[in-house]
């Protein structure tokens, strides 16, 4: 298989908060009727996280699995193990109207670390982001474009976007990160 | 800013986050209906002043459509509900009648 590369390498940005894009992260976009028994299991085996409810993120033992629409979530794992837990959903999945497709080299994965991480995220969505608690995934624009964000803890925001626009995402959260830029100073 | 519960994730999304699709509560006339039919289906729409049923889509979140029941002149929102049905819910009637008892329907 051909090397794969994430999109800007492992890039960061020191402003008042630390933006770091996060390298090679396995993810799978699952798609199926949530509430179906076989697919919250086959979801279970593969991440050990239980079905999260609308708008959560849940994390298990081998990753972490995103609710991103009524009949889609995104299941975020090790970048090595995406191709054979794919398999292993679809052989799961074999009798369920359900598709699991490897997105992991279509995505690009930031990290905002740092005391003023909500103001940073706030500064460039719509999302009322001080509402937003760890444990929840909030879907939706980051300027021009679309973006998924959930807080790990209160000083650390996972944000996933689309490959092709992630040199715009990581331009746009350096600008948002600037010193100079804070908003409660 | 108009602020519309989507329906679907629950969150309050603003308009930024949506995409209007038009009036809701079309009826589809496609071939083998008459001139006047097909006509009226692909052209004329409402333009009221006052209560307005729309379709809109969650576009930058879940990604799909909902209905929204709002007031054009005011912005006030009386409610949104799900893509899948023919007709608003009656708890949308009740909400938009309690505050125009004058108001005639949606039809």
């Amino acid at each position: 298989m051909s090397n794969a590369v994430s999109t800007l390498n492992g890039a960061s940005f020191d402003g008042y908060v630390r933006v770091e894009e996060q390298g090679l992260v396995g993810m799978i976009t699952l798609r199926g009727d949530l509430a179906s028994k076989p697919l919250a299991k086959a979801v279970k085996a593969a991440t050990g996280a239980a079905m999260p409810g609308q708008g959560e993120i849940a994390s298990g033992d081998k990753g972490r699995v995103g609710w991103m629409s009524p009949d889609e979530l995104l299941l975020i794992v090790d970048h090595a193990d995406a191709n054979d837990m794919v398999a292993a959903l679809t052989k799961a999945l074999a009798g369920e109207h359900a598709l699991a497709v490897n997105v992991s080299d279509a995505r690009t994965v930031f990290r905002i670390i740092g005391a003023a991480t909500r103001e940073v995220v706030a500064k460039v969505s719509p999302a009322d982001v001080n509402a937003l608690s760890p444990g929840q995934l909030r879907r939706t624009r980051i300027a021009q474009i679309p973006a998924a964000f959930h807080l790990i803890d209160e000083e650390t925001a996972e944000l996933v976007c689309f490959r092709s626009v992630g040199k715009y995402a990581f331009d746009l959260l350096k600008d948002a990160a600037l010193p100079g830029g804070e908003v409660y100073a | 800013m108009l602020i519309l519960e989507c329906p679907y994730c629950g969150v309050m999304a603003d308009e930024t986050d949506l995409h209007g699709d038009g009036e809701a509560h079309l009826k589809r006339f496609g071939p083998g209906s008459s001139d006047d039919d097909f006509e009226g289906y692909l052209f004329m729409r409402k333009n009221p002043k006052g209560v307005h049923f729309e379709r809109w889509r969650h576009a930058s979140g879940c990604g799909k459509f909902f209905h929204a029941a709002r007031n054009t002149m005011t912005l006030e929102v009386y409610g949104t509900y799900s893509a899948q049905t023919l007709e608003p819910p009656k708890a949308i009637i009740d909400a938009v009648k309690a505050k125009h008892p004058e108001w005639e329907g949606y039809k």
